[in-house]
């Protein structure tokens, strides 16, 4: 099959996509597919009309790649592609957008307030930081809307602290995000076609949290695949995982974060498009479950392009 | 006769993520020091066209004379082609060994052609001077902030990093003695002191005269060696040189270290370091495990062009060339950063460091930067300690005028809204602030 396969791009997380692009490539060409490389920019739809692809491989993360504007091109050039869809990238991307679905479809999440920089311009939205920590409690996280990796994350335990942080939060993008600070085991649910992978739990080695640094270095974090749960825990977990896709629409590929919790597990992000490089969370929970990375690649895109295919 | 049919190697095991744990029980200690960074991935969208990067220590390669790299290559062709294809001395080729002091004389040092090794660019004659002289745990001093890429090879040798800090002179040697009798009280015994003194990198400040003397005669007293790190001593736009450490000092406790890459061409990869005979002799036997020599090629590309007569030309052009982007760059952030915001004025170098307002987290401003196609260095990467997080560095070597003016004021533009919106929180939210209710009412007032 002629595949275009999207890696790269302008987000600020453009080196890890180049990272599950070069993997991707590999597996896609040991699998006989035929395979276009292209760095989305400018000269996209350009790109993609030489390329006359059947199928596009999107291995893209943060903006343009998960927020569904590469997905809603792909649609208008009638090409279909990995992942969900435009809507539920949409959703899924921006973390305030998803807890809003999340709420309403009973899907348990942090309490939490949205920060935008237009409302603290023009309608003096920074008077409420008072109430948002009465109510969220300290420690609080402050964290951009729309960026992985934990970029822009500040946990706050000062309220002294809190502008800087909404300032460094709001620096990743024009909204953000006041979270309760939720003290739980960090788990990683993937998705793929309607049924839950093996968990896996990150336990960070030398840092308190599951930052940047920890997420793309080898050794700083420790993965436990599948993760050590009691069977009711295991199943509460994969439940809600289940839920939180369902809600946003992206059962067929996501992942899902969550912090497990004494009193059960919260729904924290849902990332359409999981990262694929060699300490993603996804491959390491297909290989748990018996599925090699290149079964993996091709289970991805044979949902991609129906059964028939 | 026909060639054995060797059977195609087997492809690499892909990388599983059992793998990988299997590796992390491999890898050395001092890897855990090594640690990419969020900064260095976010610059993986720096190397974009449409991004103006104020960020690299780039050289303008743009005006080595092509004719000039023709002629040489063609000489090298005809009469030297056998021996620069070839291994060559530890120590680098006799004639550049005798060519290297004649390019310091140019300053007024000078060094005896016997001292000079030969290096891959100035980095790996850090790297070997740190690996002859440093035990995992030993203490360094460097500049604060410091040249950003010194810091991975002193951590690669797990050296416990402590930064002096600097001003508009350079390194307080105040400060210097301080620490190191400090550290004497404690039974510490710094290995040496690591520096740029002129132009420095990052902060584009030079050492002045009375503290370079007080430097040369603090590490005599205290016996241990200074790494004098020169990489731009000859891109001097204005005012008069100062003498090198190495001279002042005569070659006893000084290691000089120079490099070809910002006079010559940084592509070449060809440095050098000058260093007191038994260092010099455990930095030729480090050499030797690391790379057996230098590329014959290029040194004698290198030789051939100082000897071409056209060198002395070839850095005046690139000293108009910088001095002129240097006064674009000096007048956009006159222009543009916000108030509050200070800067050095380098009489030469590559380099102009920048301060803001202490609330601006310039790792921050680098995002909001990328996003509108401007990079910089975050001053974060030149400390170990957690300083510099409001500083940044800035280019104007690699970079056309108008390019700076432009990048410049796309960064002026974002730190002011990034205060703006800073001050707006901080004057509308009913919040204890740092520095408690008499800093906010200042706040508030201005």
């Amino acid at each position: 099959m002629k595949v275009a396969l999207l890696s790269g791009g302008i987000s600020l997380e453009r080196s890890v996509s180049l990272q599950s692009g070069r993997r991707v490539a590999d597996s896609l060409r040991q699998l006989g597919h035929e395979v276009a490389r292209i760095d989305p920019g400018p000269g996209l739809v350009t790109d993609l009309t030489e390329a006359g692809p059947e199928v596009a491989f999107i291995a893209l993360h943060g903006r343009d790649g998960e927020d569904g504007t590469v997905q809603a091109l792909l649609e208008l050039s009638g090409v279909p592609f990995t992942g969900p869809g435009v809507a539920s990238c949409r959703l899924s991307s921006d973390k305030g957008l998803a807890k809003h679905v999340f709420g309403m479809e009973g899907v348990p999440t942090p309490a939490w307030f949205p920060v935008t920089e237009a409302a603290i311009r023009d309608y003096g939205a920074a008077a409420g930081l008072p109430a948002a920590i009465d109510r969220l409690g300290l420690p609080l996280v402050a964290k951009p809307a729309s960026q992985g990796s934990a970029l822009g994350l500040t946990v706050v335990t000062d309220p002294a602290d809190l502008p800087a942080a909404v300032v460094t939060a709001l620096s990743y993008g024009a909204s953000a995000l006041l979270e309760e600070w939720v003290d739980g085991r960090e788990l990683a649910v993937s998705v793929i076609g309607g049924e839950p992978l093996p968990i896996v739990e990150a336990i960070p080695t030398e840092r308190p949290t599951y930052d940047f640094e920890a997420r793309y270095e080898i050794g700083a974090t420790r993965f436990e695949t599948p993760a050590r749960l009691s069977e009711a825990d295991r199943s509460q977990v994969e439940q809600v995982a289940l839920a939180a896709c369902d809600a946003l629409g992206c059962l067929d590929l996501a992942r899902v974060d969550m912090l497990l919790a004494d009193d059960g597990p919260r729904v924290i992000e849902v990332d359409p498009v999981p990262g694929l490089t060699e300490t993603s969370l996804l491959p390491q929970a297909a290989e748990a479950a018996g599925l090699s990375f290149d079964a993996l690649v091709e289970r991805i895109l044979g949902l991609a392009t129906g059964p028939d295919t | 006769m026909e060639p054995e049919q060797v059977p195609p190697a087997p492809r690499r095991p892909r990388t599983e993520a059992r793998d990988l744990e299997r590796y992390a029980a491999l890898f050395a200690a001092r890897t855990r020091q090594m640690r990419s960074s969020a900064m260095r991935n976010m610059m993986s969208i720096a190397t974009r066209p449409e991004v103006i990067s104020l960020a690299g220590g780039l050289p303008d390669t743009s005006t080595f004379p092509a004719d000039l790299f023709e002629e040489i290559a063609a000489g090298i062709a005809a009469d030297g082609l056998a021996g620069a294809l070839q291994y060559g001395p530890t120590e680098g080729l006799d004639g550049l060994r005798e060519a290297i002091p004649e390019v310091m004389a140019r300053e007024g040092t000078g060094a005896e052609p016997e001292d000079v090794t030969v290096t891959t660019g100035g980095q790996q004659a850090l790297d070997l001077v740190t690996r002859a002289l440093v035990d995992p745990g030993d203490v360094l001093l460097c500049d604060a902030p410091t040249y950003p890429g010194a810091l991975p090879t002193f951590a690669a040798y797990q050296a416990d990093v402590i930064q002096v800090e600097c001003d508009s002179e350079g390194m307080r040697t105040d400060l210097l003695e301080q620490t190191l009798t400090e550290l004497e009280a404690g039974g510490k015994r710094p290995k040496f002191i690591y520096s740029v003194p002129t132009f420095q990198n990052p902060g584009g400040i030079t050492l002045s005269l009375e503290r370079r003397r007080q430097m040369v005669e603090i590490a005599r007293r205290f016996e241990i060696l200074v790494v004098e790190d020169n990489p731009y001593g000859l891109l001097r736009f204005e005012g008069d040189p100062l003498p090198s450490l190495y001279s002042i000092d005569g070659g006893g406790f000084v290691v000089y270290v120079g490099t070809f890459s910002k006079i010559v061409a940084a592509g070449l990869r060809l440095g050098w370091v000058v260093a007191p005979p038994p260092v010099r002799q455990k930095i030729v036997l480090g050499k030797q495990a690391a790379d057996l020599c230098t590329s014959n090629l290029v040194q004698e590309f290198a030789l051939r062009f100082l000897q071409s007569g056209r060198f002395d030309e070839y850095v005046d052009g690139l000293r108009e060339v910088y001095r002129s982007r240097r006064d674009a760059m000096l007048g956009a952030i006159a222009e543009y950063f916000p108030h509050g915001a200070d800067w050095s004025r380098p009489e030469g170098g590559l380099f102009v460091w920048a301060t803001l307002p202490e609330v601006i987290d310039t790792g921050d401003l680098l995002a909001k930067a990328l996003g509108e196609n401007v990079a910089f260095v975050p001053g974060a990467e030149a400390f170990v300690d957690g300083r510099g997080t409001n500083s940044m560095r800035l280019n104007f070597s690699g970079v056309p005028e108008e390019r700076i003016i432009e990048g410049v004021r796309r960064i002026g533009r974002l730190a002011d809204r990034m205060l703006g919106l800073y001050e707006t929180i901080a004057n509308t939210a009913e919040l204890p602030l740092p520095g408690g209710p008499v800093e906010k009412e200042r706040r508030k007032a201005g």
